[in-house]
C-alpha cells in the first residue's frame, strides 16, 4: 500500500483507476483491460516524474518525513554487514531514537550512527520519532571516540525532527549533549561521512553531521528550525510554513549552492519511498566513493582540514 | 461600550497617565515594579535595588564595568556578506539589521574587545540581547572566532558573556552552521590552553546553549538567567503539562549539574578575576581599588580607536 502525500492526489487517482481495470478483469476472463491499464500506468509515471521534477521546498519536507522512506535500520540492514549494535552512554541508559554500532561497509569495518524515527506505531514510540535525548548523543559521543582510537571511520545518517523537547531531557542538559557531541565530531582523527537521508533537524542533526562530507539525499532537508517554527515565530501564523520553507533555502540542491554540503545523492523517480533498495544502494555507492577520499590520510590532516572547512563556510551566498 | 467606558475613562487616563513616566529617567522592575532613577540603577549594573532582579545590560555597559577603569579596546570582527539568501518574511531581513543598528546604534549582536580585569590581561565577548534577542548569525560566529584567535595569538584567556534567543533563523542553515563553527574557536582556546569562562545571562538559549555557551571550562551563571535547549513554552506543548517553578533558572541548572556557579553581577568581576588568576598560575589580585591602568600598556594591534564607555541606561 502506497502512502500518497496530499500533493500526490492526481497520481492517486490514475493508479488507483489502473488497478481497479486490472481487477476487473481478474473477475471476468473475457474483458481484455491490458492496453487501457498500461496507458494508465504510463500516465502515472509521467506524472510522478513531472511532480518530482520541481518540487517546492515545502513539498520535499513533505517527501523527506515521509514514512515510507527508508530509515537508518534500512540502511544498516542493506550495506553493512556484521551490524553489532553497541547501546549505552554509560551514565544514564541507551536512548533507541540513536542506533549505532560496528560493522563493515564493503569489509571495511566501521563504526555507523544514525537517527532512527521507526516504521509503524510501536517502533515510532520506542525510537521516540528520531528525536534523541542527551543519552543518545552521549552514546554517540561515545562510539566516535571507540572509532578514534581504534582509526575506524565514522559513518553517520541523519534522520531526525530535532532533538527531544522534554523535561528529563533539559534536565540531563540537553544541550552540553549537543554541544560536546558536536565538539568530538571535530576532535577526531578518523574521516567521518555524513548522510542526510531524510529529516536534517536542527542542533539534533548537527551533533553528529559536523563531518568531513556531508551528503544528502536529493529529497531530504536540513535546516535550522522547521518550517512550521519558523512561520509561527517570523510570520506568527504556523500555516505560512510554505513561505517559511521557501525562505529558510533547506533543500540539498540551495545548501550545495551554499557550500554547506558536498554531495547531493540521485534518488528514483518518485522518490525514496517509492524504491527504498535504489535508494540505498545509490547512497552505498557514494559512501564507497566518499570514504575513498580520505585513504591514507594522517589523522593530524584530517583533524585540521575539517577544522579549516568549518571556519571557511559561509562565504558564499546564494544570489539572490 | 457607554459613555463612561468610552470618554470618561481615557480622558482620566491620559490625565493620569501623562505624568507617570518621564522618558529614560526611570525604569521600571519587571519582577517587583519597583520604579528605579537611571542613575541608581546603572551604578547597581543593572541590578534592581529592591529585589536583584538582573536586567539587561549591553555589551558596552557591561565592558564599562567589567575592564579596569573603563578601558578596552574593540577586536575587529571580519564582516560577513548580509543575508545570504534573500530571506523575507514580513519585513526584508537587511531592513530587520538596520532597525537593529538604529535601535541599539550597534553593528551586531556581539562585542570583543581587549583590555584588563583586575590588571589580568583578557580578551572578552560579549552578546547583545537588545540586537536582534542576540540571535547568532554569521557575524556572531566570526566574533567567536576572532576572539579566540586574538586570545591564542596575545596568550590570554577569553571570557564569554552569552545572551541569545538561538540561532538567526534569517540566515539559515548558515546559522546552524555557527555551531560547528564556534566550536572550532573553543578548540582553539583548548588547544593553546588558556581558560575559557563563560558567563551565562538571562536568556542563552537553543543553538547558542547547544554549542560555545556549554563548552567552557567554568560555567558561571547571573541569578534567575533562563538556560536551556529547547524553551519552556516549546516543552510545555510537547509535554502536555505545567512545568516546575524556577525550571531552567540559572539555580535549577547549578542543581542539576550543568553550571559551576551562580553569581550576583556586582561580584562577577571579582570572582573572574580570581578564578583567572589561579587558573593562569599568577599571584593573587591586590585587593581595593586599583589606578586605572596607563592607556599604553593595552596592546592596539588589529583594533580599532578606543571607545568612550557610556554611562547613560539606554531604556528599553
Amino acid at each position: 500500500m502506497t502512502t500518497y502525500l496530499e500533493f500526490e492526489k492526481p497520481l492517486a487517482e490514475i493508479e488507483g483507476k489502473a488497478e481497479e481495470l486490472r481487477a476487473m478483469a481478474r473477475n471476468n476472463a473475457e474483458m481484455k483491460v491490458e492496453k487501457e491499464a498500461a496507458a494508465l500506468d504510463k500516465k502515472a509515471a509521467d506524472l510522478l516524474r513531472e511532480l518530482y521534477k520541481d518540487l517546492s521546498p515545502w513539498r520535499k519536507c513533505l517527501v523527506a518525513r515521509h514514512p515510507d522512506r527508508p530509515h537508518c535500520k534500512d540502511y544498516i540492514e542493506a550495506l553493512f554487514t556484521e551490524y553489532t549494535p553497541l547501546a549505552g552512554d554509560r551514565n544514564f541508559a541507551d536512548d533507541h531514537a540513536i542506533m549505532g554500532g560496528l560493522a563493515r561497509l564493503d569489509d571495511l569495518p566501521v563504526m555507523v550512527i544514525g537517527h532512527e524515527k521507526g516504521n509503524d506505531t510501536k517502533t515510532r514510540i520506542e525510537r521516540n520519532f528520531g528525536m534523541a535525548r542527551p543519552e543518545g548523543y552521549r552514546k554517540a559521543i561515545r562510539l566516535m571516540d571507540l572509532a578514534d582510537r581504534f582509526g575506524l571511520p565514522v559513518i553517520t545518517l541523519i534522520d531526525t525532527p530535532g532533538a527531544y523537547p522534554g523535561k528529563g531531557a533539559e534536565e540531563r542538559g540537553q544541550a552540553e549533549a549537543i554541544a560536546r557531541s558536536t565538539q568530538k565530531c571535530l576532535e577526531i582523527g578518523v574521516p567521518l561521512i555524513s548522510v542526510v537521508i531524510g529529516e536534517g533537524g536542527s542542533g539534533g542533526a548537527v551533533a553528529f553531521a559536523t563531518a568531513d562530507r556531508v551528503a544528502m539525499l536529493e529529497h531530504s532537508v536540513y535546516s535550522v528550525i522547521s518550517p512550521e517554527g519558523c512561520a509561527s515565530i517570523l510570520w506568527k501564523d504556523a500555516e505560512k510554513m510554505r513561505e517559511a520553507a521557501d525562505a529558510l533555502k533547506l533543500t540539498a540542491q540551495d545548501l550545495k549552492k551554499l557550500g554547506v554540503i558536498d554531495r547531493i545523492i540521485k534518488e528514483p523517480s518518485g522518490g525514496a519511498q517509492r524504491n527504498s533498495a535504489a535508494a540505498i544502494a545509490s547512497v552505498g555507492s557514494e559512501l564507497a566513493l566518499m570514504l575513498a577520499e580520505f585513504a591514507g590520510k594522517k589523522p593530524a590532516d584530517i583533524i585540521k582540514e575539517r577544522r579549516r572547512k568549518y571556519l571557511d563556510l559561509g562565504t558564499k551566498g546564494l544570489a539572490a | 461600550m457607554n459613555w463612561i467606558s468610552n470618554y470618561v475613562r481615557p480622558k482620566i487616563n491620559s490625565l493620569f497617565s501623562r505624568r507617570e513616566v518621564p522618558d529614560n529617567l526611570w525604569t521600571k522592575c519587571p519582577e517587583c515594579g519597583t520604579m528605579l532613577f537611571h542613575r541608581e540603577l546603572s551604578e547597581n549594573l543593572n541590578v534592581c535595588t529592591n529585589c536583584d532582579h538582573h536586567m539587561n545590560f549591553t555589551p558596552r555597559e557591561r565592558f564599562a564595568a567589567l575592564f579596569d577603569g573603563g578601558v578596552f579596546v574593540e577586536v575587529k570582527v571580519p564582516e560577513p556578506i548580509t543575508d545570504p539568501l534573500g530571506f523575507r518574511d514580513q519585513k526584508k531581513y537587511p531592513d530587520r539589521l538596520k532597525a537593529a543598528q538604529k535601535a541599539t546604534a550597534e553593528k551586531e549582536a556581539m562585542l570583543v574587545a581587549e583590555g584588563e580585569i583586575g590588571r589580568t590581561p583578557i580578551i572578552a565577548a560579549a552578546q547583545d540581547f537588545s540586537f536582534m534577542a542576540g540571535s547568532m548569525g554569521m557575524y556572531v560566529g566570526n566574533a567567536i572566532i576572532a576572539a579566540a584567535e586574538r586570545a591564542v595569538k596575545l596568550k590570554r584567556p577569553l571570557v564569554l558573556f552569552s545572551a541569545a534567543g538561538g540561532a538567526r533563523m534569517q540566515e539559515g542553515i548558515l546559522s546552524l552552521m555557527q555551531m560547528p563553527r564556534t566550536t572550532v574557536a573553543v578548540e582553539l582556546l583548548r588547544e593553546a590552553r588558556l581558560p575559557y569562562i563563560v558567563v551565562l545571562t538571562h536568556p542563552t538559549t537553543g543553538g547558542v546553549t547547544a554549542s560555545y555557551a556549554m563548552l567552557g571550562d567554568v560555567h558561571i551563571a547571573e541569578p534567575g538567567a533562563l538556560i536551556c535547549f529547547a524553551g519552556p513554552r516549546v516543552i510545555e506543548q510537547t509535554i502536555r503539562e505545567k512545568l516546575p517553578e524556577g525550571f531552567q533558572r540559572a539555580e535549577y541548572l547549578l542543581d542539576h549539574g550543568m553550571l559551576d556557579r551562580v553569581t550576583h553581577r556586582r561580584k562577577m568581576r571579582d570572582e573572574l578575576v580570581a578564578i583567572l588568576r589561579m587558573l593562569t598560575r599568577q599571584s593573587p589580585a591586590v585587593a581595593g581599588d586599583l589606578p586605572a591602568p596607563k592607556t599604553d600598556v593595552a596592546p592596539i594591534a588589529v583594533a580599532d580607536t578606543p571607545v568612550t564607555p557610556k554611562t547613560k541606561v539606554e531604556k528599553k
